[in-house]
């Protein structure tokens, strides 16, 4: 018998599909990406309207000073920490639902978070933040909830139907949200926490947010249990994860972080949804490995929309939502199209 | 010991699992046969707790399965289900590693990496180890699912078709490691078969199934029989002794 064989260039060796080393993270990937991550952290504290070098700071000059502690250090620990902890939200949130396209802003929760924090405005003023927040979170998490409802209602067998019937039943609680504040005189007031912009970031107005990063952090004790309730309910059964209880708790997890981002800078659209994607994408799902790099990505991607928004009409500013609105739209419609085309 | 007592379950007014008491002694291989539909897939997730029944009740050690702590079961018994849908893109090492969950939390001993790499190892996956699940065929695909379950390590191994998509040679191979894990290792293996062939050759007990209820029970030589076939598959099997097993032939 004669055997067909077809040789190939590179000496007969088995080829393989990509390197083995593809989706590797190693050390050197998370110092470069920090010491970027630092280095682009310290350059926006020198990005705005007022001037402040680091040669002012260095010679105390005073309205310098004050700026940078007051309004710029805060502004970049906001930025951080947000842009952290929605890009981790809508990572753990793709794997409690087994969908990659569910975040919070594609799944009703950032808009059912402004609702609550009007309803909060409403009936308790709008000094009370932790009320706000309160109100938010319960709000929160009831839309995500109704959502998911829904969602296991339309047993549809195709992914991008989900994030479309969010965004559906996002934007009706959004018109519910928008008829009361204009009831209410309150429309201006509704703007602020349906388009985040981090130019309102002062000492004192944003440390709410050092929560939102608590939360974050411990998404990541429940790492390797996310990724057990993205294999689905029999994987988990059988490994001894308590399937309900663990999606409930991403649940939580995701509407407190989102709520405090809502209430303290305003919602940034798409940001849980592309940030994940693109490291998923790249380095798969396995949470442990990959949400700390989220988290990094995250804001990275944050900082760098802000400065963008920043310098685009300088001296005037962008609001960070519009910048990443923008950017977001393209990525997703690219996602989207790079989907239909693996799974045509 | 399994111990299943009148379990039933209905969807609607059909009912899958008809009222089946089924004992299965601890070490060993038992092979569960049927017909498409027999209630087979039913019958082990209701065992597995990946199903509640409607009525009756299943012992794993004299553990409940309904009220037993998941998280303990999970390290006395482990289940593959007959179909698996990932949607989360792991490596064939990560998958596997997920097997060490119940014992060691996310945080690998040596010996959970040693157990881990053997499993890779024997199903012929050491090469793929870095790739996704959705870059692999079927095949390896299921050996990887077999892997993690095996990685588990628990007395207790369900499998529902561990042989779907697997070609003649990991078919052989994937039967011999549940023998040995059965000899060797005193495991108790419950597997649902179609090939009544492989089931003859490496399982100590077959049970039938047919219409949801348990129609035939008992050791290998014995349930290889055309009498017993026939009642199971409504079809005419020969039977004949070759190498010192029974083998059905029931191809023309
Ligand atoms: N979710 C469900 N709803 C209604 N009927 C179901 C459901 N799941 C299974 N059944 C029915 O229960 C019966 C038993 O199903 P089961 O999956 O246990 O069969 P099986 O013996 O494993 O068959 P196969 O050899 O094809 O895997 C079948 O008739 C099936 O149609
Ligand atoms: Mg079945």
């Amino acid at each position: 018998m004669e055997s067909v064989e077809c040789t190939d260039s590179t000496g007969g060796r088995p080829v393989r599909g990509g390197s083995p080393d593809r989706g590797r993270v190693r050390l050197w990937h998370i110092v470069t990406g920090g010491v970027l991550l630092v280095l682009s952290a310290f350059g926006s504290l020198f990005v705005g309207v007022a001037e402040v070098t680091p040669w002012g700071l260095l010679h105390a000059d005073s309205a310098a000073v004050l700026v940078f502690l007051e309004s710029r250090v805060p502004r970049l620990l906001a930025i951080l920490l947000a842009g952290m902890g929605m890009s981790v939200a809508g990572l753990v949130m793709m794997h409690i639902t087994r969908n990659r396209f569910v975040s919070p802003s594609t799944a009703g929760t950032t808009e059912s978070a402004s609702l609550g924090v009007l309803v909060a405005t409403l009936f308790a003023g709008s000094e009370a933040v932790f009320v706000k927040m309160g109100v938010a979170v319960v709000f929160a998490l009831a839309g995500t909830f109704l959502f998911l409802v829904i969602l296991r209602r339309l047993t549809f067998s195709d992914m991008i139907l989900a994030p479309l019937v969010g965004i559906m039943f996002g934007a009706v609680i959004g018109s519910v949200t928008t008829f009361f504040a204009y009831r209410a005189d309150l429309l201006q007031t509704l703007a602020t926490w349906t388009s985040g912009d981090f130019s309102g970031v002062l000492r004192g107005r944003y440390e709410l947010l050092w929560l939102a990063g608590a939360v974050t952090l411990l998404g990541y004790l429940y790492a390797d249990r996310f990724t057990v309730a993205g294999m689905g309910r029999s994987f988990s059964i059988n490994l001894g994860v308590a399937y309900d209880r663990i999606v409930n708790t991403g649940l939580v997890l995701v509407a407190v972080i989102t709520a405090v981002v809502v209430v303290t800078v305003g919602d940034i659209p798409f940001l849980g949804l592309i940030v994940p994607n693109l490291v998923t994408i790249v380095l798969g799902d396995n949470l442990r490995r990959i949400l700390p790099v989220t988290a990094l990505t995250g804001a990275f991607f944050v900082l760098i929309c802000d400065v963008i928004g920043r310098l685009i009409r300088f001296p005037y500013e962008i609001p960070v939502a519009t910048v990443v609105g923008v950017v977001g739209a393209g990525v997703f419609l690219a996602l989207v199209l790079r989907n239909r085309n693996r799974t045509a | 010991m399994i111990q299943i007592d009148h379990v039933t379950k209905r969807y609607g007014e059909t009912t899958v699992v008809d009222d089946v008491c089924l004992s299965i002694p601890k070490g060993g291989v038992t092979s569960i046969i049927g017909a498409n539909g027999a209630g087979k897939s039913t019958l082990l997730s209701i065992v597995s707790r990946l199903l509640p029944s409607d009525s009756g009740s299943v012992t794993v050690d004299g553990l409940d399965v309904a009220t037993t702590p998941s998280g303990k079961l999970a390290r006395r018994l482990a289940v593959l289900r007959q179909e698996n849908h990932m949607s989360v893109r792991l490596t064939v090492r990560e998958l596997v590693a997920f097997g060490r969950f119940p014992h060691s939390g996310g945080r690998l001993t040596s010996h959970d990496l040693d157990l881990v790499d053997e499993a890779i190892g024997y199903f012929e996956l050491t090469d793929l180890a870095d790739r996704h699940l959705d870059q692999l065929s079927g095949g390896q695909r299921q050996r990887a699912y077999v892997a993690m379950v095996l990685c588990q390590d628990t007395d207790y191994v369900l499998l529902d078709e561990p042989l779907n998509n697997l070609d003649m040679r990991h078919s052989v191979q994937m039967m011999r490691r549940l023998r040995r894990m059965a000899d060797e290792f005193a495991k108790t293996v419950v597997l649902v078969v179609h090939d009544i062939n492989f089931a003859s050759c490496h399982s100590d007990t077959i049970v039938a199934m047919k219409n949801g209820k348990v129609i035939a029970q008992g050791d290998t030589a014995a349930m290889m029989s055309p009498d017993v076939l026939r009642e199971v598959y409504d079809l005419d099997i020969d039977v004949h002794d070759l190498s010192g097993h029974r083998i059905g032939v029931y191809f023309s």
